[in-house]
């Protein structure tokens, strides 16, 4: 049971946090046919799609509602109207997504109140679905802003109706990849069942490339599938952070569901096939049961490698959540933990301590550890440690290959705990003649560890 | 507020700029900015010009005052290289909270100096001002004045929220606050009548350094670089230089000029892209140093420089002369950069079927109509939908810009080369021409084109036979779902930055 602490600082060094907004921009990205839309200046949006364009090497759809001073000062309304009005003319989306940011918070723009009036005056724009979610930057981090969004598109867009047999939600968590959902996506429909997979990356940031072009998101979940989550049989929320949409998605047309913290790792799937089994009535397809039997046997060669591993990880919550339970069920130790906003995950992790933190802070507590865990940016401290380094997260622009990343399921996690194993593999240590020597008096260090730290 | 708002219109008023010099009184004053339309707008903002402009300084603390957004979905992301300190590429923000937002982050940013000092122990702090800082009053002047006086060291106010303007009106700004209280803040060791400054290079890709040796050969020191490969103290003494040289047009004309009048050191336009260029650009150079007292042998090695590297980059052209021969590019690309690469493509022979000129000057403009022709095509807001367009229907043959519209080609399926801020390669100089040249031509002549466009054996009548399809990847994902339609189960879709 960790000890969460906030570190205390001023100044933040080497970011690993991201904003809110930019989290809730990409979870309007899993929508099909969506613009979304950050209000706040022109630069809110280019960074967030600059990091988008790097992380996925996809064209990215975002839009802004470009605020200046005057603006700012005077209240937003005249440039969301205009935003949308634009976006309509020229992009014409079935959604546009808003995400309000830390200049427009900072004022307290009433953008809930702006879309009544929009409304009002715009009959023409009644087939357009708006959906608004408020995320101000200084407060929490990308996860939050992903899991806000995902609540107010169910809040906004889900309608109440006659149950439709086999149907049913998964509310998938800002730490899954393109490559993640098309995996769910599989595992459910092995069930017999039918998926409305919400948000839905694998269809519109999985780099295919189209026979056409398009301004706005071409693929992901459709308005007529976020209507239809209403009449689903029950959802599924893949992440700590969907609690709250999937709850308000009970509430609001009373679809019973389950949370499931992570889909990494042996017992985590196991949660999974018992519930897809008994909603669907049906057995584990032997795809599963094979694949179950190979991710045990790829435990079993790989805690040679990974037990007694000291991991250096920074990662927002869910990710660090599943990723570390996995390492620690295989025997790793997570010796340094950094994390970027609050969870309830936190004090379950199997950790000393989980700082609320930056790399910096991580890189201070990672000497001597064995592999370093995190997202691009710890590619200069990597460096600096000189020690194995597996990219998670999100940005991911020094590699290619980032919505293909695939860690959910049987086979997932086998390929995961494969990946990981081979970087120790290649990392490992010859043997030395001196490595058993005894060392002259001058530290409490033995030989083994030190020679194990010049690697 | 009231100072900056004095600032930005003093930007505005930039005589030296040509553009700014065609317009009458009253649209000057509404500055050279083009009013940014809601929903239908593109490129960062004035933070991020001016941090663009400035990180390229190797040895500062770069402090980004404001919420994470601005620092953390941005930082390490750009291709400016250090010869030494890599510091300039370390993230450091106040990460401002809700209660700073409240109470005012004066305290934070003051504390955020300390540790940095403490820590670092960078020559110099800049500071960077943000919208939310900027709303709630945070005076960041008067806490870097404050700062310095306490700790003794530069702590450098950089006035440029994003919220007053775009990228290129933060360029200008970081330029003030340069010339404000860096520049003729220090004085160099020595100097010679050779030494020159270069404004508005910032060394991506390491481009300085495809330059710096001829230079070296020239016997002209490069006293300071604004800002590509700089360090602090380098930029304080650049007051002292014989002559400079303005690399990027508009970016940072306002230093050139008040640089001209404050100190006396008389600039050039110019670029390192092109052999006509970097030629004209070198003889600028030689020639402004040799008015300014330089001995006059100075001009007779640089032609003699010039010679050799002309002869030996025709020379490195010999394979690639008729390959290249009339091949069509879309060039994409802002200001300075469209005219200067103009003329270098058109050296091998090339065509240049249409180049943008959203960021470009009347004087830009001039210069591609003197060589591209009267009717040459100037694309003013071309929206990703006609570039792909342009490109699928083999208009153009290879597309040239900047990053975030690269996969308007590529999802086109046509060969694009990244020129832009992130690009890996460098193409400044002879050298780097060289390396243009054979990049383009690498991505034309890959035989990935002809395997890429080939229909999918579910698109054709005729199934392929097994030798003559090769391996084809263009399966979707989803072509493994049990109910594939005739696009392999999934409609056409993709997304495409704003229109």
């Amino acid at each position: 049971m960790a000890n969460v602490t906030h570190v205390k600082k001023s100044c933040a060094v080497n970011p690993l946090k991201m904003s809110q907004p930019i989290g809730a921009a990409l979870a309007f990205m899993g929508l099909n046919n969506c613009m979304p839309t950050l209000h706040g200046s022109q630069g809110c949006t280019a960074f967030g799609l600059v990091l988008f364009v790097r992380h996925f090497k996809e064209a990215v759809p975002m839009q802004t509602t470009a605020m200046n001073e005057a603006t700012t000062i005077m209240g937003g309304m005249e440039n969301v109207e205009q935003a949308i009005l634009n976006i309509h003319k020229r992009a014409n989306p079935a959604i546009i997504g808003i995400a309000s940011t830390g200049l427009t918070e900072t004022k307290g723009d009433d953008v809930d109140g702006y879309l009544a009036a929009i409304r009002k005056k715009h009959p023409e724009l009644d087939e357009l679905a708006l959906v608004y979610v408020s995320t101000p930057d200084y407060v929490g981090a990308f996860q939050d802003g992903w899991a806000k969004a995902v609540t107010k598109i169910v809040q906004e867009l889900a309608e109440p109706g006659e149950k439709i047999a086999g149907q049913v939600n998964v509310l998938a968590g800002s730490n899954l990849t393109p490559g993640d959902i098309e995996e769910i996506r599989e595992l459910v429909e092995a069930f017999g069942l039918k998926p409305i997979i919400l948000p839905d990356l694998s269809g519109s940031m999985d780099g295919h490339v189209p026979d056409n072009f398009s301004p706005t998101t071409l693929g992901g979940t459709t308005l007529a599938e976020l209507r239809s989550t209403g009449a689903s049989e029950f959802t599924i929320a893949i992440g700590e952070h969907m609690r709250e949409a999937a709850q308000t998605l009970q509430d609001k047309c009373g679809v019973p569901f389950q949370v499931l913290e992570s889909l990494t790792g042996l017992d985590a799937n196991d949660q999974l096939m018992s519930l897809l089994a008994q909603k669907s009535g049906r057995a584990a397809p032997n795809k599963y049961r094979r694949q179950r039997s190979q991710l045990v046997d790829a435990m079993l060669d790989a805690h040679f490698y990974i037990g007694g591993k000291k991991i250096a990880i920074g990662a927002e919550p869910e990710m660090l959540s599943a990723i570390g339970h996995l390492l620690v069920g295989i025997g790793a130790e997570l010796a340094a933990v950094v994390t970027t906003t609050h969870s309830p995950l936190l004090e379950k992790l199997p950790a000393q301590e989980v700082l609320i933190g930056d790399l910096e802070d991580l890189e201070l507590r990672a000497q001597g550890c064995d592999m370093l865990i995190t997202h691009s940016h710890g590619r200069q401290m990597a460096e600096r440690l000189n020690i194995p380094f597996l990219r998670m997260g999100i940005p991911m622009f020094d590699r290619l290959g980032a919505a293909h990343q695939v860690t959910v399921g049987y086979r997932g996690t086998r390929d995961l705990i494969f990946t990981v194993a081979n970087m120790f593999m290649a990392a490992a240590h010859e043997p030395a003649p001196d490595d058993w020597r005894q060392p002259v008096a001058d530290g409490a260090e033995c030989g083994s560890c030190a020679s194990t730290a010049a690697h | 507020m009231d100072a900056l708002s004095k600032k930005v219109q003093e930007v505005f008023d930039e005589p030296a700029c040509g553009k700014n010099q065609a317009k009458g009184e009253k649209e000057r004053k509404k500055g050279c900015t083009k009013q940014l339309q809601p929903g239908a707008a593109a490129g960062g903002c004035a933070f991020d010009g001016a941090k663009i402009a400035l990180q390229p300084i190797t040895d500062v603390a770069h402090l980004v005052h404001g919420p994470i957004a601005c620092e953390g979905n941005s930082w390490d992301n750009r291709g400016a290289k250090s010869s030494d300190s890599r510091l300039y590429r370390t993230g450091f923000t106040t990460d401002i909270n809700e209660l700073d937002v409240v109470y005012g982050g004066e305290k934070r940013l003051f504390k955020s100096v300390k540790e940095i000092l403490d820590k670092y122990d960078p020559p110099a702090v800049f500071v960077y001002q943000t919208c939310v800082t900027a709303l709630i009053g945070d005076d960041i002047e008067a806490v870097c004045k404050a700062a310095s006086e306490k700790f003794g060291k530069p702590i450098i106010p950089i006035n440029a929220p994003g919220f007053v303007g775009n990228k290129n009106l933060g360029n200008k700004l970081a330029g003030e606050a340069l010339l404000d209280h860096v520049i003729g803040t220090a004085e160099p060791e020595y100097t010679t009548p050779y030494d020159i400054n270069i404004i508005g290079e910032y060394n991506l890709a390491g481009e300085l350094w495809q330059v710096k040796p001829l230079l070296d050969e020239m016997g002209v020191r490069i006293l300071s670089c604004i800002s590509g490969d700089a360090k602090y103290q380098e930029v304080a003494y650049s007051h002292r230089a014989k002559a400079a040289m303005m690399v990027c047009s508009k970016a940072m004309i306002n230093i050139a000029r008040k640089m001209d009048e404050r100190y006396q050191i008389p600039f050039f336009e110019g670029s390192f892209y092109g052999i006509t260029d970097m030629n004209e650009s070198l003889r600028s150079i030689a020639k402004l140093l040799v008015e300014k007292g330089a001995p006059a042998d100075l001009l007779e090695r640089t032609e003699a420089i010039i010679q050799r590297e002309e002869a030996t980059f025709w020379q490195a052209m010999e394979p690639y002369k008729d390959r290249l021969q009339g091949v069509k590019v879309l060039l994409i690309t802002g200001g300075v950069k469209s005219w200067s690469v103009v003329s270098a493509l058109q050296e091998v022979g090339m065509e240049i079927v249409g180049t943008s000129v959203k960021k470009s000057t009347l004087e830009d403009k001039q210069k591609i109509k003197e060589l591209m022709g009267e009717d040459a095509h100037m694309i003013d807001d071309m929206t990703p939908r006609e570039m792909y367009k342009m490109l699928k229907d083999a208009q153009a043959e290879i597309m040239l810009s900047g990053g975030r519209s690269q996969f308007i080609a590529l999802k086109a399926k046509m060969p694009w080369l990244d020129i832009n801020q992130e690009r890996h390669h460098a193409y400044a100089g002879y050298s780097g021409m060289v390396k243009l040249v054979q990049e383009i031509d690498k991505a034309l002549t890959n035989p990935i084109w002809e395997q890429v466009r080939r229909p999918a054996p579910w698109e054709t009548n005729s199934v392929p036979s097994a030798e003559d399809s090769g391996l084809s990847k263009t399966t979707t994902p989803s072509a493994l779902s049990p109910e594939p339609s005739v696009l392999g189960g999934l409609s056409p879709q993709t997304s495409v930055l704003g229109t």
